[in-house]
């Protein structure tokens, strides 16, 4: 049992890791697309982080939720897209 | 070891494989240079990572009804997940979020130029 909790302690380090990472990328990202791509990558993220708690905890409450996130995960991504305009364009470096 | 133990280990090796691809699509986000390349950075864990997840929380429940259950999670995310990418992607192009000396050949311009040509006669296009 110990083994299965080094393994859960490692997927926890490595979801917290691209969470962070993804984070950083929206609040950083030089245009609007970046910053809709990396969402859209925390989002699936939080997907995972869900699931995984179903693993760890042993029971499948969560399985509505997951497939909620799914199917809506489009929906933000493509409002923005389809309404970015040309002044969201990457500033030239100086 | 049991039966049980080897497929509780199981999960928890697909659970890691999510998380990795996960992990390498955030160094993806950070480390590449343009819009377009973090997008394909990005769409790794979407498929490939939700599967894997899928897999552990199946082999960790062991019953058909969780697996039936967590089918449509993975059917609507490949049903989504194409047609984001696509919007995103053609929002990039558009807006010129790219480095256009990493292209080898932009197939597109001469078709929008051309299809701008046609449209408008005399007026310069914005494409």
């Amino acid at each position: 049992m110990s083994m299965l909790n080094i393994v859960f302690a490692a997927v926890g380090v490595l979801l917290t890791a691209a969470a962070l990472m993804a984070l950083y990328r929206i609040v950083r990202g030089p245009s609007l697309l970046d910053r809709m791509i990396a969402s859209d990558m925390l989002l699936t993220t939080i997907i995972l982080v869900v699931g995984t708690e179903m693993v760890y905890n042993q029971h499948t409450r969560n399985i509505p939720m997951m497939l909620v996130l799914a199917a809506i995960a489009i929906f933000a991504t493509v409002a923005v897209a389809r309404y970015v305009s040309k002044q969201d364009k990457r500033e030239e470096a100086p | 070891m049991t039966a049980d133990e080897i497929l509780d280990l199981l999960a928890g090796v697909f659970l890691l494989l999510g998380a990795f691809l996960s992990v390498a699509a955030g160094v993806g986000l950070l480390r590449f240079p343009d819009a377009l390349s973090r997008m394909h950075a990005a769409t790794k864990p979407q498929i490939l990572g939700l599967l894997f997840v899928v897999v552990a929380i199946a082999l960790s429940a062991r019953s058909w009804s969780t697996l039936l259950a967590l089918t449509p999670v993975l059917i609507f995310q490949m049903l989504t997940a194409p047609i984001s990418a696509h919007m995103v992607g053609r929002a990039v192009y558009r807006t010129g979020n790219f480095d256009k000396d990493t292209l080898i050949v932009d197939e597109l311009e001469s078709v929008i130029d051309r299809a701008s040509r046609d449209d408008q006669p005399g007026s310069d296009s914005a494409s």
